[in-house]
């Protein structure tokens, strides 16, 4: 079973680089609940595009269902943006943002 | 999120060797043919139908310069990709048998279809109100809508969702 994607500190520009902070910040990409994909479609999805187990996919996408969202994975922006895109693929609405 | 109802699976079947039988009637497979051709139109058309925004939603919700340079690079990649899982269905459609990943294909244009069809339904809440007319003006997307919902139920159950 494969884990979340956790971030490595050497991701984790140093403070005084203004210009590193945009690329090298950590983002996070979150998946916002919505009325109509269903709950067995969207934790199938998560098993498939992150690898998660079927009963960490499940527990994420119940967070969607009753928190309204949930964060499925982090890294640079790259891969946040290539996990949205596999998301938007998939038709799950998918966000990222800067880890706060 | 919406939650499927439970019926028999009529649709496709895991078999042994880790392939899938679809047992889907022939007329089933006209109707999905039919309906994934007009949702191929209407992606073909691009993005200017308001019911196609839901298969290309933001990527930043808090910056819109990154979200217009992401929509720029992601947005003929999206339709491109989800052109080519209706494509993959819709030649499913002639067979008997079908891989994993031939199915994960029919689950994505599935699934399009089911949100532009939501979309349209106006459908904003779990538990939708469903109209009480089955003569009614929105009978016909409704009926696409839970069509598609049990065949997307089907699929989900044979891979093992």
């Amino acid at each position: 079973m494969a884990s979340a994607p956790t971030i490595s500190p050497t991701e984790i520009s140093s403070p005084d680089d203004d210009t590193a902070l945009d690329t090298d910040l950590p983002w996070i990409v979150l998946v916002w609940n919505d009325p109509i994909n269903t709950m067995e479609y969207v934790a199938l999805v998560f098993q498939k595009l992150f690898g998660f187990s079927k009963a960490k996919a499940n527990k994420l996408m119940l967070d969607v269902h009753e928190k309204g969202r949930a964060v499925v994975s982090s890294g640079p922006r790259e891969k946040a943006e290539l996990d949205v895109f596999r998301l938007h693929e998939h038709g799950l609405w998918a966000t990222m943002q800067h880890d706060e | 999120m919406a939650r499927f109802g439970s019926r028999r699976n009529q649709v496709v079947r895991r078999r042994s060797d880790g392939r899938f039988d679809l047992v889907l009637e022939p007329h089933l497979r006209e109707v999905i043919g039919s309906l994934l051709g007009e949702l191929d139109e209407l992606v073909e058309a691009g993005p200017g139908d308001p019911t196609l925004q839901r298969l290309a939603p933001p990527a930043y919700l808090d910056d819109a310069n990154k979200d217009a340079e992401y929509q720029l690079l992601a947005g003929d990649e999206l339709r491109t990709s989800r052109r080519a899982a209706i494509e993959a269905t819709q030649e499913l459609l002639a067979k008997d048998e079908a891989s994993e990943a031939e199915l994960w294909s029919w689950l994505q244009s599935l699934n399009a279809l089911r949100l532009v069809v939501g979309t349209r339904l106006g459908i904003d809440e779990d538990e939708p109100d469903r109209p009480q007319d089955p003569e009614g003006p929105d009978a016909g997307l409704w009926s696409v809508y839970d069509f598609s919902t049990w065949l997307q139920w089907s699929v989900i159950q044979a891979l093992g969702g």
